[in-house]
């Protein structure tokens, strides 16, 4: 059976999304899309300042990948579909990550402006896939707005903390009839492979890679671990017990 | 004449046309996406623009973001 992961007409055989901040060379995002499989890479739009060089990332994406601009540094819906469409007018295609976020400490979306923002832009025939606290309520208005995948945080993003808000998450995955993307906090690649055994459809890796002492082999190993669990789910892994069940038979024993 | 880039007042001459204040800055046109007056004009028309006293300018660019 092939497996794929559908979102906004595209078959995507990779599910690990990748974000291209913080690498200490924009040089190498090149080879760690490579290593990590990724089909979708996501990058932020930023007034023009000496601190962020002289280069456009889009030139250091591989061709053939989906570009995901974000949302971030809008604090309300407006400055959100602002983004978007300043994004898409300049070549980046329809997809968008909605990223509206007021709270600086901690990074968490503000899922009201999220729904508001995806509302609009789907309307307008974005492929969006908004960023939000993991929220069942919150989640279900995204879907009845358009979105086209629902991205839960795994924990504040940056943190590399892991997969904090797994019970939440699997409400959503249970409940909500689009892919479920972890995005943000997951720092290894067992917390990746955990939210694929967990039926998440795929997850976005940021930091995790980019902040490694190697990020090509830990985007290799993000690639790995992501197949990993979504081999595993679709194994549909055995019954958890209490107690022991022996594996070899409980006859026939060499004793007297 | 003062427009605002990116946010803040800018001093310019009269009659200096996008293009001539991409070239003076020193941007790289093909790095940078610029909206002029809240609309998004693409590199080929920054020759025909002239700014004007109060213009409202953003010169962007895609980094790297998560």
């Amino acid at each position: 059976m092939r497996d794929v992961l559908q979102i906004g007409g595209k078959e995507l055989t990779s599910r690990l999304f990748l974000g291209t901040g913080k690498f200490s060379s924009n040089r190498l995002i090149p080879e760690v899309v490579r290593s990590s499989g990724a089909q979708v890479v996501t990058m932020a739009l930023r007034r023009i300042d000496r601190e962020y060089g002289e280069e456009n990332i889009a030139s250091y994406i591989p061709g053939d990948c989906i570009l995901m601009p974000n949302t971030s540094g809008a604090r309300n819906a407006g400055e959100a579909v602002r983004i978007a469409r300043l994004a898409r007018a300049a070549g980046c295609g329809d997809w968008v990550k909605i990223e509206v976020i007021k709270d600086n400490r901690y990074l968490l979306p503000d899922n009201y402006e999220t729904i508001r923002a995806t509302e609009i832009l789907a309307r307008e025939g974005f492929v969006v896939l908004p960023y939000m606290s993991p929220d069942l309520t919150a989640a279900r208005s995204l879907a009845e707005a358009g979105a086209a995948a629902v991205m839960p945080l795994g924990a504040p993003i940056g943190s590399n903390r892991g997969l904090k808000t797994r019970e939440l998450v699997r409400i959503l995955i249970e409940e909500i009839p689009l892919p479920i993307i972890v995005d943000a906090g997951i720092g290894r690649p067992s917390e990746a492979a955990e939210a694929m055994e967990m039926g998440a459809a795929a997850v976005l890796v940021n930091t995790a890679i980019a902040t490694a002492g190697d990020p090509v082999s830990m985007a290799r190993a993000f690639g790995l671990a992501v197949e990993a669990g979504r081999a595993a789910f679709l194994s549909e892994p055995g019954e958890i017990s209490d107690y022991a069940r022996a594996s070899s038979p409980l006859t026939g024993f060499l004793r007297d | 004449m003062k427009i605002t880039l990116n946010g803040r007042d800018e001093a310019l001459p009269e009659g200096v046309t996008l293009a001539g204040l991409i070239s003076f800055k020193g941007i790289n046109p093909q790095s940078v996406i610029v909206e002029h007056n809240n609309k998004l004009v693409k590199s080929e028309e920054w020759d025909g623009i002239v700014l004007n006293e109060g213009d409202r300018l953003e010169i962007l660019r895609l980094v790297g973001g998560g």
